[in-house]
């Protein structure tokens, strides 16, 4: 048999957006070291329920670790504290029994609450919807070995479009800034052949539209720290250097501004 | 007598899509922009139509249950894409592809669709790696491919163990342009509830905002459901917690036929479940059995490590069954000689419900490294949910369902028998027969969604030009927001004394005992008689905490498991019809002397397809005639 944990849960609960919200202390006895950390708060809701209390929200759907819908600050750290890992693949043989253990949502003024550990995220389609693709439109592509990508950059342009928008690198600054999500996205694109005729009006709309939701970079870190795909850090510097190129290349009436 | 029209073009199986897309209707690109559009979905399916559409013109609204639509299920799917370009030069071509999906399938599926979509699979590749889907390259730069899930020649695409993650965001991107563009009205965290009809046509949808609660209506004048499959009927699945059956099971109770439900899909390679709070089951890629080798220890109960059983008494049961095909038999094959030798009391474990996938003659072959960029993620994740290392120790696997072949009934234009009502990707019933091939169902979604519904839609839509879309004030919508809100009260009312995800696990285990891998007549009456029963206790005895006014996910989840309910009864109804052995359907009174499944293509070579009649009545069954003139009929063999 595996082991079993009693655990202690300070939970964050929040009826809405607009209320404030606070932690309620739950129990969770006799769970199996195998379950997932979601399964345990499964386990804590099907016991609030059947007592006919008002469950937890919080948000996941994969639970495979590849989605990004699930998110929680665990213990002060997003995902929790195994590195590299979600939420969803967490799992309870990697806490100790006895374990008083903190859960809040994502916290950044960006991600409003819409209720207890659920947040709003949708900042992060803003940004993409500012220039995170490529425009081709369906039908109009050519021969797919016709574009040959060097597979280098192929394959460092794939360590960025890992990225599954938890927000972890958001809840885990001390800025709430967005740059590593934004210049995963930009390191995707702007590193291959197909994406060099917008890359520099992607970099500009994209940023500045991060920049009016999220707080500033101020290179602490961190969100690579939390980040459960481990993207790189340098994906932050290519993005700040073809910003600044781009503030150049897209006037496009050079001298009149 | 069938009520059904295929609506399959005439000619040869060859030229059937490009004479229809030359017959079809068009709708002048001025009034592309007079014509609403509702999706519902946002995995490739629905992305890639709605994007596809907008870019032609259409108003396209999409909605989602999502926080935003590159959640949808799509997302996990791992091993790759098909696509019959043959850059390998190993006898690989689109007829090839149509007839390796219509053996998969074990001949139950549409000749002339499955063609169309072989057609359709090189356009994929172009229009994915233009949009910048990192594929896998080779040193060359160009694209590299691998052979896949029994396939014999090398026709997958692929992008590490992410492929479904890959295309998706190419898809939600192309939609996130059109949002931007202002070309697609997005709305997030909203459940489609019902489909609404005047005068027999489909005219709209109606949702409840799953924040506030809101009940509204949407007209169109097409609604387009791309709401994915069933499997989570079997409650653990390797489906996310939120996919469901509701969107296309109301469309169904709305006179929407919906076509083999028995036909589904369970997974070869699946990590087994550890204990009984599991909440799913996680896949591992099919691209793993390319490298591992399956085995099971030849005693009973064995219960040493697995390294220390020597290689003389290992029993590699698809090598020695099936020395052509080996490990790489298609997955129902696999998914029961692995149910076999469990069985048996050969399996291994804690919980003996596994068998060994084992790498160890890959590492010695190719190196750890090579093993490790191939497959590095699969096994990281794997170790984080077992704690063990597959590097030494073999992964343990076992068969979980993963993909429903049945779902809505369409015809060749992707309509349903609701006309102005559209199922596309997994939610329709079309391409893959009785059994899916691997890396099938991100190139049957991305076909529907890029390159099909954007021609076919507007065959209906141009003898619809200057009809307005009914009013939402409109009785019938009226009146399907009244119904909504009322099951919505009825559900808070019921105040019982158990959850939710009670019953569903309930249901599950029923639906997996009795409709499992292998069924029998025995056990698919009993399921008819136990589910109902379950049934009747869920809507006494639920308890649903909370309000219907701000998030409240046993609420959202309460309507799914009840439209969960009558499908499980209507799949086993069409098990118990179904007397024969086809693909994902396994019939144990019909099978060979040496355990295969077998047809009966004399009664069955047909589509079952369900009519709603009521609640009280069971649905009638109609048949869609299958032919067959361009693959021969045969036993499929994999020896």
């Amino acid at each position: 048999m595996s082991k079993e944990l009693d655990l202690k849960l300070k939970i964050w609960r929040q009826e809405g957006p607009n209320v404030d919200g606070k932690f309620e202390t739950y129990e969770a006895n006799g769970i199996s070291e195998d379950m997932s950390f979601l399964e345990m708060l499964d386990v804590i809701n099907d016991n609030l329920i059947t007592t006919g209390e008002v469950p937890i929200e919080f948000d996941h759907d994969c639970r495979e670790g590849i989605c990004g819908t699930c998110s929680l600050m665990i213990n002060g750290q997003a995902h929790g504290h195994e590195k590299a890992t979600t939420t969803c693949q967490l799992h309870m043989r990697k806490f100790d029994d006895g374990d008083t253990i903190t859960v809040e949502p994502f916290r950044a003024r960006a991600f409003p609450v819409v209720k207890d550990l659920v947040v709003d995220r949708s900042a992060f389609d803003r940004i993409i919807e500012a220039g995170g693709y490529i425009s081709v439109n369906t039908g109009a592509a050519s021969d797919a070995n016709l574009t040959p990508v060097p597979k280098e950059a192929s394959d460092t342009s794939f360590d960025a479009a890992a990225c599954i928008g938890c927000g972890a690198c958001v809840a885990a600054c001390p800025n709430s800034a967005a740059q590593l999500f934004t210049s995963a996205k930009l390191g995707h694109l702007n590193l291959i052949p197909q994406g060099q005729a917008q890359r520099f009006a992607r970099t500009e709309t994209m940023v500045e539209t991060m920049e009016s939701f999220f707080g500033s970079c101020t290179n602490h870190g961190e969100c690579h720290e939390a980040c459960p795909k481990e993207i790189s850090l340098d994906f932050i510097a290519f993005m700040n250097r073809d910003y600044v190129k781009a503030k150049v290349k897209n006037r496009k009436l050079a001298g009149q501004k | 007598m069938t009520v059904l029209d295929s609506k399959i073009p005439d000619g040869p199986i060859a030229d059937k899509w490009n004479n229809h897309k030359f017959s079809v209707n068009l709708v002048n690109p001025n009034n592309k922009r007079k014509f609403e559009v509702i999706v519902v979905g946002s995995g490739l399916a629905g992305a890639s139509a709605a994007a596809s559409l907008s870019e032609l013109g259409y108003k396209v609204k999409v909605f989602t249950f999502h926080d935003s639509p590159r959640r949808a299920h799509s997302i996990a799917a791992q091993g790759g894409i098909n696509g019959a370009k043959n850059y390998k030069n190993d006898g690989d071509s689109v007829h090839r592809l149509f007839y390796d999906t219509v053996k998969g399938g074990d001949y139950r599926s549409r000749e002339a669709n499955v063609h169309r979509l072989a057609q359709e699979s090189v356009n994929i590749i172009d229009q994915a790696a233009a949009q910048g889907v990192p594929f896998a390259r080779e040193y060359g730069g160009l694209l590299d491919n691998r052979s896949f899930g029994g396939a014999q020649v090398s026709r997958t695409f692929y992008a590490r163990g992410q492929t479904g993650q890959q295309l998706l965001l190419g898809a939600y991107q192309a939609l996130a342009k059109q949002v931007a563009a202002g070309a697609v009205e997005l709305h997030t965290r909203t459940e489609m509830l019902d489909v609404v009809l005047k005068d027999g046509r489909a005219c709209g949808i109606v949702t409840r905002n799953l924040v506030t609660g809101q009940v509204q209506s949407h007209s169109a004048h097409a609604v387009v459901l791309a709401t994915g499959g069933y499997g989570n009927v079997y409650y653990l699945s390797t489906n996310a917690m939120a996919c469901n059956v509701t969107a296309a099971w109301r469309a169904h109770k709305k006179g929407a036929f919906f076509a083999n439900p028995c036909y589904t899909q369970i997974h070869p390679t699946c990590i087994p479940a550890s204990d009984e709070f599991q909440s799913k089951l996680t896949l591992m890629s099919e691209s793993l059995r390319n490298d591992g080798r399956i085995w099971v220890p030849d005693g009973f109960d064995d219960s040493r490590s697995p390294n220390e059983i020597p290689e003389s008494e290992r029993d590699y049961y698809l090598e020695r069954k099936y020395p052509s095909f080996g490990n790489l038999v298609p997955r129902d094959v696999a998914s029961r000689n692995a149910k076999t030798v469990v069985d048996q009391g050969k399996g291994v474990g804690p919980l003996k419900n596994g068998v060994f996938l084992d790498f160890k003659a890959a590492v010695e072959r190719d190196g750890e490294d090579l093993v490790r960029s191939k497959y590095g993620n699969l096994f990281d994740m794997y170790e984080r949910i077992t704690g063990e290392n597959p590097y030494k120790v073999p992964m343990r696997i076992y068969p979980a369902t993963h993909y429903t072949m049945g779902g809505v009934w369409v015809d060749y234009n992707l309509m349903t028998s609701i006309p102005g009502c559209y199922a596309i990707g997994e939610a329709n019933f079309s391409d893959h027969g009785a059994n899916r091939l691997g890396a099938s169902a991100l190139m049957q979604g991305l076909a529907d969604g890029y390159f099909v519904l954007p021609y076919t839609i507007g065959d209906d839509l141009a003898g619809r030009l200057g009809d307005a879309p009914i009013s939402t004030n409109d009785p019938v919508f009226t009146q399907a927001e009244a119904e909504v809100q009322g099951q919505t009260d009825r559900f808070l009312s019921i105040g019982g004394t158990r959850s939710v995800d009670w019953f569903h696990r309930e249901l599950g285990h029923l639906v997996w005992d009795y409709i499992g891998m292998e069924r029998t007549k025995e056990g698919l009456e009993k399921a008819l008689s136990e589910i109902p029963a379950l049934e009747e206790e869920f809507w006494k005895n639920v308890c649903i905490p909370g309000s219907g006014a701000n998030l409240n996910s046993s609420l959202e989840k309460a309507g799914r498991v009840a439209d969960f309910f009558g499908l499980a009864k209507l799949m086993a109804k069409d098990a118990l019809d179904r007397e024969e052995s086809c693909g994902g359907h396994f019939r144990s009174e019909h099978q060979t002397e040496d355990g295969e499944a077998q047809r009966d293509d004399e009664n069955f070579a047909h589509v079952a397809a369900w009519e709603w009649n009521g609640p009280d009545s069971i649905q009638t069954r109609h048949k869609e005639e299958l032919t067959f003139d361009n693959v021969a009929l045969t036993q499929r063999s994999y020896k």
